[in-house]
């Protein structure tokens, strides 16, 4: 079979899917969105039926797929790393009742924060949670691991975590197929009561993980993702993992050094042994927090030196790459020229013709009188309203902080506190937070920005679609007090005018400017004529 | 057989597509490839870059390191200037010299041609120009793909193919105004360099 050329994302997608894969749940967010995009657009994956429309958030994704897992079939679930976050409560338990089917968490962590607000590290979520990782280093690796990762979570009954970096997400290279596995067929748990979590069961469960810990310790030396080749420099010795291989194998040859590769973890007892052993000094090379080089130091950091971003070998945040390798290595390199002057910075911004703009416009001009420092917003595009010329927002924390910021500000004094957040982080994690707005009569304004999309993302389908009206009205915001707006120039003057009177409002007021954003329009106006054409 | 290439623009200006067409011409040769890209925020027309690594023999790094890059294909003039730490001492930076403006203190053009001027290897052209005269605006991405081609190690007949692949869905006349604007950006730099 040809080699296919695919994205780090892709390669985990065709895995998933050729490895028995009965259904992907997920929530847009770089960089793991290409995964759920490749099987959506796989005709491999509609032919065999695969699950494959996206999640409200990623908690509602994870606890779908534990229950496609109670079911005994194969389930992938997929987020960026601050999704995990919002899944936390179902991923740290999926690892104490176990699996039925084969169960996959993909995290895609985004060292250097090109698409995120913090750079966390997933790998310590699966420490915590107590199950193995599998970090691959190139795309082929991604696709077989994923490809495998099913039947070592059926085995182990634990979910397994995939962990990628923005770079490997986001590389293509060509990816060569395995067989396709049969999905499993619908099968309960053999214990009916494994999936409930009373103390009495969970207390059992727990034992049980507890007690499978040296098997998977036991796997990760036996496994084959895992190498340790021998070097010439008998001094310095290096453990990698992930991508951080690649640039490590950028500047060195095969046999230059003594290398263990971990891809699978619990970290392998044996080869750090075997390792520590024929080496003077260690060098660890990871991409993200120096997890790896945290346990092997240790807190009294007692044995042979241990190098990384610890000791300031490697810095201490951000993602590498080959240079900053080579460095640590002690080679000489050319650094190029420098970035003249004239290079001005360009930072991304919203479109022209995107809504966000009218909004900002118009709510800059009613806040005023009373004064900056009181909007505050969530992720999404509008997010960019922070830079000029806007310099509209105050705040963005994690998805939903808008509305429940604001509420605490007004409940500290702060009146009227203004919320701005997107309709698909709305029904992502907003409409809890307006529930205690209206519990409370807060007085406070929420824009809901409506551009009938998921727009940072690159276009997915906006959860509630057409339904953001009902949806304020059924949680209980006063309908006298909820303004659906059309953010155009020809409208500011009244949209200013709503602003400033629901401003003055001392309760929940919800204000939904509605304009499809101009990307979505665009694609859309394309595949409407591509479809006329075709007819 | 190795060609390290920084692709260089603005998000929205279409660079995957020109990195989509080498790709397909290297995979057709046999070639191995490595091709890392941004996706995201950036996207939201902020600077945006690709780096697209070819050989013959299999790539370790998805990132090319710095300093080592045989091209730098910017379709924008200030965009390719931002990558030059990447350039190697005897790389080629081929440039399109049509500005794309939309930050508030965008430097004077003359100021931009100056510092290109002063890269040792370099072909400047303008890009839009020579894609509306090979019979579509559109094209001007597909031009300094051809622009760049004589630094590239595949076979023009190959980037020829991959151009048709690229564009065989939208129909034989899309095909033949990319082909044509393909070789009118070769020809500028052959001419040129």
């Amino acid at each position: 079979m040809d080699k296919l050329l695919l994205l780090g994302d892709e390669a985990i997608a065709q895995g998933a899917i050729d490895g028995g894969l009965s259904g992907v749940y997920a929530y847009p967010g770089t960089p793991s969105t290409e995964i759920m995009e490749y099987v959506q657009a796989s005709k491999q994956a509609a032919e065999l039926g695969i699950h494959r429309q996206w999640s409200a958030n990623e908690k509602t994704a994870m606890e779908s797929a534990i229950g496609m897992s109670y079911a005994g079939k194969r389930a992938l679930v997929c987020f960026k790393h601050v999704g995990l976050n919002v899944a936390a409560d179902a991923f740290i338990n999926a690892s104490i009742t176990g699996v039925n089917g084969g169960l996959v968490v993909l995290c895609a962590d985004d060292p250097s924060m090109h698409s995120s607000q913090n750079e966390q590290d997933s790998r310590f979520y699966a420490k915590f949670a107590m199950i193995p990782i599998l970090e691959p280093s190139n795309q082929q690796e991604a696709y077989d691991m994923t490809y495998s990762a099913f039947e070592l979570s059926e085995r182990l009954s634990v979910p397994v975590m995939l962990r990628i970096t923005t770079r490997l997400a986001h590389s293509r290279s060509g990816v060569g197929r395995k067989e396709v596995k049969a999905q499993n067929g619908m099968r309960l748990p053999s214990d009916p009561r494994q999936f409930v979590l009373l103390p009495a069961i969970a207390r059992v469960n727990y034992k049980k993980l507890l007690n499978t810990q040296a098997l998977m310790n036991t796997l990760a030396e036996e496994s084959l993702f895992n190498t340790l080749s021998k070097g010439n420099n008998g001094k310095l010795g290096i453990i990698t993992a992930g991508i951080a291989y690649n640039y490590l194998m950028e500047n060195v040859a095969e046999g230059d050094y003594s290398v263990l590769k971990i891809s699978q973890y619990p970290i392998p007892s044996k080869q750090v042994r075997e390792l520590y052993e024929q080496c003077d000094e260690l060098l660890i090379l990871e991409e993200g927090y120096p997890i790896i080089e945290e346990m092997i130091k240790g807190f009294l950091n007692l044995g042979k030196p241990i190098h990384g971003r610890l000791d300031g070998t490697v810095p201490r945040d951000g993602e590498l790459n080959p240079a900053i390798v080579a460095k640590a290595l002690g080679m000489d390199l050319y650094e190029g020229m420098p970035i003249p002057e004239v290079v001005k910075k360009r930072p991304p911004s919203l479109c022209m013709g995107c809504g966000h703009r009218d909004v900002y416009l118009a709510l800059n001009e009613a806040v005023e009188e009373y004064g900056t420092g009181r909007v505050f917003a969530d992720i999404g595009c509008y997010t960019l309203g922070a830079l000029a010329p806007f310099n509209a927002i105050n705040s963005c924390v994690d998805m939903g902080a808008s509305i429940t910021m604001a509420k605490g500000a007004a409940d500290a004094g702060l009146v009227p506190a203004v919320a701005v957040i997107g309709d698909s982080t709305f029904t992502h994690s907003g409409m809890t937070g307006l529930l205690d707005a209206v519990n409370e009569n807060s007085p406070i304004t929420i824009i809901i920005s409506d551009n009938s999309t998921t727009g940072m993302t690159g276009g997915q389908p906006s959860s509630a679609f057409g339904r953001i009206v009902e949806i304020c009205k059924g949680i209980g915001v006063d309908p006298e007090h909820i303004h659906v707006m059309n953010p155009l120039k020809k409208f500011h003057e009244e949209n200013v005018q709503i602003m400033k009177k629901e401003l003055a409002y001392q309760g929940v007021s919800v204000l939904i400017p509605q304009r499809e954003c101009i990307q979505t329009f665009a694609r859309r106006k394309k595949a409407e004529k591509k479809a006329a054409g075709k007819n | 057989m190795k060609t390290d290439i920084i692709l260089a623009g603005v998000g929205g200006q279409g660079i995957l597509s020109i990195a989509a067409g080498i790709g397909l011409a290297a995979v057709k040769t046999g070639l191995y490839i490595k091709q890392a890209e941004v996706h995201g925020m950036s996207q939201r027309g902020g600077d945006v870059q690709s780096h697209l690594r070819i050989s013959d023999k299999p790539i370790s790094s998805d990132l090319i390191p710095q300093g080592k890059a045989h091209l730098i294909l910017s379709v924008e003039p200030m965009e390719g200037l931002r990558y030059l730490p990447f350039l190697s001492k005897d790389g080629w930076l081929v440039t399109n010299i049509t500005p794309f403006n939309n930050i508030a203190d965008y430097p004077q053009v003359d100021d931009i041609l100056k510092e290109i001027k002063k890269i040792p290897n370099h072909i400047a052209l303008d890009a839009d120009a020579i894609a509306k005269e090979a019979g579509s605006s559109r094209s001007s991405n597909i031009v300094m793909l051809g622009a760049a081609s004589p630094f590239i190690d595949i076979k023009f007949e190959a980037l020829e193919d991959g151009i048709r692949q690229l564009f065989g869905r939208k129909g034989e006349e899309v095909v033949e105004v990319n082909l044509k604007a393909l070789r009118a950006g070769r020809e500028f730099s052959q001419k040129n360099r």
